[in-house]
């Protein structure tokens, strides 16, 4: 796997020709159906969800869309969800717990919207109610970062079983942009941000926080989608015969201490 | 209305004369307050016990989380958890040792959280205060440890929870460390609900970001102090992103309970007495056997 600093990566997952999930579900899953609608508001281009096979077997698909062209991006507001797609993301993974299928999460986002109606909708309830939904659902989960992870926005779909990056992908706490302009008042520094913030596949492994990383096709995912979807591909067999054999108590019982763990402090009598 | 108008002529009257008696009795700075809200001056003996908030326009100023204990729990009745846990560096990120240090020695806080155990008119409760003077309680990973143990310690104990929020959201020199802790907090909260117990959040100026998207908008009761910041974007980004200014009320307690996410809003000198009725109503009525 390349050796490349977070701002290369950057250059990658922006390049145009990058594999959306609208490329990547085909290649992965047979039969998708996609499902609208948070039965609440309405529907959120942002978030597609539906049901598929992975491999013969029935699955729940929920995926952050970007766009290709201006036109895709107008529907799918850039990939930037409203809380009706968090909410439509719970309601089909409620049901995915009902029926017993697998999850896969397909995460791909800049972040969740910042709006007046995202807002007024509750983007912060809608976020923090995936993220204690998710935590107990009985069903496995898998995650998939795909190019951005963008904050809260991505971790409302990244409270899993496994979550695996792919190798040019970035995960983090807030955009390198919006880590520029805070620390520096100067978003432009958004490069110099990025190659700080340890947000690579390699960082987030070494921090605990991503479990796999997969190989894109060399020089990045879009030299190659079909070679990097059977990655994809390989990996969620793997993911799912790991988590399909365990029973839901132990499942679940991972996947809380999966994020228990994380954090780094110490604790003294003497400071 | 015309008591409004009334108020208001005599607190400006008021106000005159304390800036009359400053000038004659030399009165220093440090005894008055000047409510940044409506302008008006206090004494600041009458505002302290006031509970901080402006007589003139119900104005909540920010707590420390002593302040806030101090108001809000049976004197001598406080058991701190892990008050001596403070955060490492987990990304190297830049000076974040030293300026950790500093604010410590300013604050008398280790971190941006006090989690404990108390009583509130003798009933038995966790409590969570975070404190916005240390790095505008924004959530790393002794905020989100303190916060999940708490919880944790909750559930174990069959106790309820009381979390007075206030973050800026997650601490971004803990970089995607501090993400999880919101998947992490937010985990603890899904336990210690499905063991039946009550949790509730009393959102405090000001609750954003991180913190709002996950444990602090996970409460049974959600309930807020007046006119307090409440949302989950700043208001700079998206004023960038629509290209306009924002009125006034956006992201306010109001403008959430207007739009479905907060309960009530309370003012802080009701606020023991009813979070106090709210424990009784869940049948937490006095002491409790803890493990
Ligand atoms: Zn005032």
């Amino acid at each position: 796997m390349s050796e490349l600093t977070a701002s290369q990566r950057l250059d990658i997952i922006r390049h145009k020709g990058r594999p959306t999930v609208n490329d990547y579900i085909p290649m992965l899953f047979d039969r998708f159906m996609e499902m609208h609608g948070d039965r609440l508001f309405g529907d959120d281009g942002a978030i597609m969800g539906g049901i598929a096979y992975f491999k013969g077997t029935p699955v729940t698909v929920i995926a952050q869309v970007k766009g290709r062209d201006l036109a895709e991006n107008q529907r799918c507001n850039f990939g930037m969800p409203h809380p009706e797609g968090y909410r439509k993301a719970l309601r089909l993974a409620k049901q995915a717990e009902k029926f017993h299928r697998p999850v896969i999460c397909l995460v791909d986002t800049a972040g969740a919207f910042c709006g007046v109606d995202a807002e007024k909708r509750g983007q912060g309830e809608a976020i923090a109610r995936n993220l204690m939904e998710f935590m107990t659902l009985k069903t496995p989960i898998i995650s998939v970062v795909l190019g951005e992870g963008g904050s809260g926005g991505a971790l409302a779909l990244a409270v899993c079983d496994e979550l695996a990056m792919l190798e040019n992908a970035l995960y983090s706490v807030i955009s390198p942009r919006g880590f520029a302009s805070i620390l520096w008042k100067d978003a432009a520094r958004e490069r110099e941000a990025c190659d700080l913030m340890k947000i690579t596949a390699p960082d987030l492994y070494k921090l605990g926080v991503c479990d796999y990383i997969i190989p894109e096709a060399p020089g990045g995912a879009h030299n190659d989608p079909q070679a990097t979807a059977n990655n994809i591909s390989s990996y969620i067999s793997k993911a799912l015969e790991r988590k399909l054999k365990k029973g839901l108590d132990e499942l679940i019982n991972e996947r809380y201490n999966k994020f228990r763990i994380v954090g780094e402090f110490e604790e003294s009598t003497t400071i | 209305m015309l008591e409004d108008l009334f108020s208001m002529v005599k607190v400006r009257f008021n106000a005159d004369q304390t800036e009359d008696n400053r000038k004659k009795t030399d009165i220093p700075k440090g005894l008055l307050f000047k409510c940044p809200r409506c302008r008006s001056v206090t004494l600041s003996d009458e505002f302290n016990k006031r509970g901080k908030v402006c007589p003139n326009c119900n104005y909540h100023s920010r707590l420390s989380a002593k302040e806030r204990l101090d108001i809000t729990v049976d004197r001598g009745t406080f058991r701190e958890f892990d008050r001596n846990m403070v955060s490492k560096n987990p990304i190297g990120f830049p000076d974040y040792e030293q300026k950790q240090i500093a604010l410590r020695e300013k604050t008398g806080l280790k971190d941006a959280v006090v989690t404990g155990r108390a009583k509130i008119y003798s009933k038995d409760t966790v409590i969570i205060v975070m404190d916005s003077n240390f790095m505008m309680a924004s959530m790393g990973s002794v905020v989100g440890e303190k916060i999940t143990r708490a919880f944790e310690y909750a559930t174990r104990n069959k106790l309820p929870v009381i979390a007075f929020t206030a973050s800026g959201g997650a601490r971004m020199q803990e970089g995607i460390v501090s993400l999880m802790q919101m998947a992490k907090t937010s985990g603890a909260v899904a336990r210690h609900s499905q063991a039946g117990q009550l949790y509730i959040a009393v959102m405090t100026d000001p609750t954003t970001g991180g913190v709002t998207a996950s444990f602090a908008s996970l409460g049974d009761i959600i309930i807020a102090e007046p006119k307090v910041l409440i949302g989950f974007a700043g208001r700079r980004v998206i004023e960038g992103t629509i290209k306009q200014k924002l009125p006034d009320d956006f992201q306010s307690a109001e403008f959430m309970l207007e739009n479905g996410f907060v309960d009530m809003i309370v003012d802080r000198n009701r606020m023991k007495r009813v979070l106090s009725h709210i424990l009784r109503m869940h049948n937490y009525t006095g002491e409790v056997q803890s493990k």
